[in-house]
């Protein structure tokens, strides 16, 4: 029985470490190949570790990508503080201040989360263009922001949810009003809703592609997973260099994930649709 | 409505004190232009949806039955020509097989996998954590990424090829992604890779929520494990399963990063409808012939979130 025992904890293990390695490799593959200097990277000995560690190929894609990088900062901070600035109060109307049709309202909401995008490219495009901001990085801010309102405001609205009404009717008979309730009852305690929704907004904005190739059309205003996939292609045999340029893009998601992957995991599952 | 209700009682019972006649009729007054606030605060968000979400899929219809060839407007109505040609096309016949592979292929190991790895992480597992935070990163890592690294680990005279070479199992050999037939199924092995992870934690989070007293029970009743997954946990945890057949049904739709990093290969065998609309409308400026696609995977999509909102107006009413 406990031979058993022993053997059935083994082979839990084993499949656990496999996967582990599975999920690992690619970030192993990206990781020993940007360290190679340029004779040693061949194509043969792609899974041959780096004699020494040199950063030839992590500097070669840096040169190409820094500036994209920036702009992927320039994109995913203000419309992530944005956005769920904008999700927070709209989370709290749907929560707090309940009307006739506002959860219909809030179910029409919804639906712009499984909206594939393509279905709205073409008029996205026209209006931006109406709008002066087609090409600029105001517009993906812009787009990215009016696309966040319903996953910002389904996850406010469920932490908002979960707070007793008591405490908003007691604020209401001290005198809050609608203004009153969000600042000093509701936002002191939002801190973390707010990282759960930061967290995700940044997740998403700065790992988007499609949004950043549609709405800006100069490779130098592009975010940095655009630059990384024209790299693909400009590069095609300096596969060391796709392979640092798309290490440097995944950083700071991985860093954000690595330092609070706490609000990153509650973010996951207020992000699995369920209201 | 129920909430505006309770707030004149609140208002009542609170006022009853100081002012018994005028202070509550002044609250409640007062309440309900709170509620005006709201909805006045509401509106540019309403504002935008309608237009962004409703008009803009209503005017992506309209532009799928006008004619409109070229990069200039051109609003002349032509019925069902657009979809009937459309229909017809080669690339699009070969975009909707690989759409039902794609959808077969990711959501098939996603779920499996998802399961499979939360299961054997609720096993009181040494280091849970560290399992977890690596099943789950891919997630991080964003589509473009992910179909870079994965382009060279499924390069056929290299990555994955080479590794089996090594360690002597040739026969896993394949052609990946450059197989003219069954392209579409390695695409999903990456995106897989990629998603898994979110399925997995979806699913730890169910399994987390069955009572040790319910598995308790059913072992005393003599349940050897595979009727405790068979009978109890599978059942239990149908909501989980619901919603990970809805998110990666989405992402089966509305596949763009990987494709575009991997080109449509030969035949087509790694295109998808989103990559396919991509390219008529932005790179041949075949604005109509875009929308046709465009439609289809909102019509595709609607599949998805109407079975969707009707479990949550479900658990709502609960």
């Amino acid at each position: 029985m406990t031979f058993q025992r022993a053997w059935s904890r083994g082979a839990i293990y084993f499949v656990l470490i496999a996967f582990a390695a599975w999920y690992l490799m690619p970030i192993y593959l990206m990781l020993i190949t940007g360290m190679k200097t340029f004779d040693q990277v061949n194509i043969a000995t792609m899974w041959a570790l780096p004699r020494g560690i040199s950063l030839d190929g992590f500097s070669q894609a840096w040169v190409k990508v820094a500036p994209n990088f920036k702009n992927s900062i320039m994109i995913t901070v203000p419309a992530a503080v944005i956005s769920a600035f904008i999700g927070s109060i709209n989370g709290y109307i749907f929560a707090k201040w309940k009307f006739r049709g506002s959860n219909t309202l809030f179910m029409l909401f919804l639906v712009g989360m499984f909206l594939p995008y393509q279905g709205i490219l073409i008029p996205l495009v026209q209006t931006l263009m109406a709008l002066g901001l087609y090409g600029s990085i105001v517009g993906v801010i812009f787009v990215h922001c009016i696309f966040g309102i319903p996953i910002t405001a389904l996850m406010f609205r469920s932490y908002f949810a979960g707070i007793p009404n008591e405490l908003v009717d007691a604020a209401k008979i001290d005198g809050c009003g609608f203004f009153g309730i969000y600042r000093w009852i509701l936002l002191p305690i939002a801190f973390p809703a707010f990282a759960v929704v930061l967290i995700w907004q940044f997740t998403t904005i700065w790992n988007d592609y499609l949004i950043g190739l549609v709405v800006v059309s100069n490779p130098r205003l592009a975010p940095v997973n655009v630059a990384v996939q024209n790299l693909a292609g400009t590069y095609y045999t300096q596969w060391q260099v796709q392979m640092s340029g798309a290490l440097i893009a995944a950083l700071p998601t991985i860093i954000v994930y690595l330092a609070l992957g706490k609000f990153f995991m509650r973010g996951l599952l207020a992000g699995s649709l369920k209201g | 409505m129920p909430v505006s209700r309770s707030n004149e009682a609140a208002a009542t019972s609170g006022g009853g004190h100081a002012a018994p006649v005028r202070a509550p009729r002044r609250r409640a007054l007062r309440f309900r232009g709170d509620l005006a606030i709201a909805i006045v605060v509401l509106m540019p968000s309403i504002v935008a949806v309608a237009i962004f979400i409703y008009f803009f899929i209503a005017y992506t219809f309209y532009v799928s039955v006008v004619k409109w060839p070229t990069l200039l407007p051109d609003y002349t109505f032509v019925g069902l020509k657009n979809w009937i040609n459309m229909f017809q096309d080669m690339r699009f016949r070969i975009d909707m097989r690989n759409l039902a592979l794609y959808a077969l292929g990711f959501m098939t190991q996603c779920i499996v996998i998802g399961f499979l790895l939360a299961s054997l992480l609720d096993q009181k597992i040494k280091s849970e954590a560290v399992f977890r935070t690596i099943f789950i990163f891919p997630f991080a890592v964003s589509g473009i990424v992910t179909g870079v690294v994965w382009r060279w680990l499924m390069y056929p005279s290299a990555g994955l090829n080479q590794l089996f070479g090594l360690v002597g199992l040739d026969f896993l050999k394949s052609k990946w992604y450059t197989d003219p037939t069954w392209g579409i199924l390695a695409v999903t092995i990456a995106s897989a890779w990629q998603f898994s992870g979110y399925v997995m934690a979806l699913y730890l989070a169910g399994l987390r929520g069955i009572s040790h007293e319910l598995k308790e029970a059913a072992a005393i009743d003599g349940a050897n494990t595979w009727q405790l997954y068979r009978r109890i946990i599978i059942p239990l945890l149908a909501p989980v399963t619901f919603t990970a057949v809805v998110l990666t049904g989405m992402g089966s739709i509305r596949v763009f990063d990987i494709p575009a990093v991997l080109g449509t290969g030969a035949a087509f065998s790694t295109d998808a409808l989103a990559f396919h609309m991509f390219q008529l409308t932005f790179q041949s400026n075949k604005m109509s012939s875009g929308a046709v696609i465009a439609s289809v995977m909102i019509i595709l999509a609607g599949f998805l979130v109407g079975p969707y909102l009707a479990s949550l107006q479900l658990e709502e009413s609960q």
